[in-house]
């Protein structure tokens, strides 16, 4: 399985902070976690966003960061902070 | 080093006393404090809530505390960032720096800061005559991470 969350403007838009993701060998990087999600339809576009972060197990990472079975994953808008 | 992530309010005069307290051989602590401001792009602000990544947070912190820690030699570093509901006027993050000597204090703050708000996971939703809105985040803030990069680093 792969832990997704989702945050903030991301969180609202999908309607679900988070979810569990059956994982298999085809999802071998963040990409393809994302590409699974964009096929869903027209909400999940919001992660096509240019601007989109994401983290892997809680460090910050990005698109092309390799994921493995067990993994934490989270897609969120810029940070805004401080 | 010293991270704190908390719904509650603080006063920072007393926190910039605290990283003094325990190292005489502290010749500068520079604090910055960030507040909610009433009014941001244009429009007036009557509240602010702050989300963030529960885990991850701490862990993003703690890591930017790190690497000033290895740009300057420093005494102690104190970050606490507020989450939750925020009224205008109110703190959200301090960032106190504790050094020998002030331009090392100076410098690991505003490096600290510029971190912080492009890298640690908090989002600012305020509340406006129009409803609700989500913060943009601001090029300028990534920008100004240049500052502290060698050329052809990005991250």
């Amino acid at each position: 399985m792969i832990q997704l969350q989702f945050f903030a403007r991301y969180r609202d838009v999908l309607g679900r902070d988070a979810e569990q993701m059956p994982w298999d060998a085809e999802l071998r990087t963040l990409e393809d976690v994302r590409a699974r999600l964009l096929a869903r339809g027209e909400a999940w576009q919001v992660l096509a966003e240019q601007r989109l972060m994401c983290a892997r197990n809680q460090e910050l990472c990005n698109l092309s960061t390799p994921v493995v079975d067990g993994d934490e994953v989270a897609f969120f808008p810029p940070v805004t902070g401080g | 080093m010293r991270i704190d992530v908390q719904t509650a309010s603080f006063d920072p005069g007393e926190l910039l006393n605290q990283l003094h307290a325990d190292h005489r051989g502290t010749g500068a602590v520079v604090g910055f404090v960030g507040y909610v401001r009433d009014f941001n792009d244009g429009d007036p602000v009557s509240g602010m809530w702050l989300e963030h990544y529960p885990g991850m947070t701490e862990k993003a912190l703690a890591d930017i505390v790190e690497q000033a820690q290895a740009r300057w030699l420093l005494h102690e570093v104190h970050v606490l960032h507020r989450v939750g509901q925020l009224e205008p006027g109110e703190p959200i993050v301090f960032v106190g720096v504790a050094s020998a000597h002030r331009q090392a204090a100076f410098e690991a703050n505003t490096f600290i800061m510029d971190y912080l708000k492009t890298r640690a996971p908090f989002w600012k939703r305020e509340s406006t005559p129009q409803g609700e809105r989500w913060v943009d985040a601001k090029h300028s803030d990534e920008q100004a991470l240049s500052r502290w990069q060698s050329p052809g680093e990005s991250s």
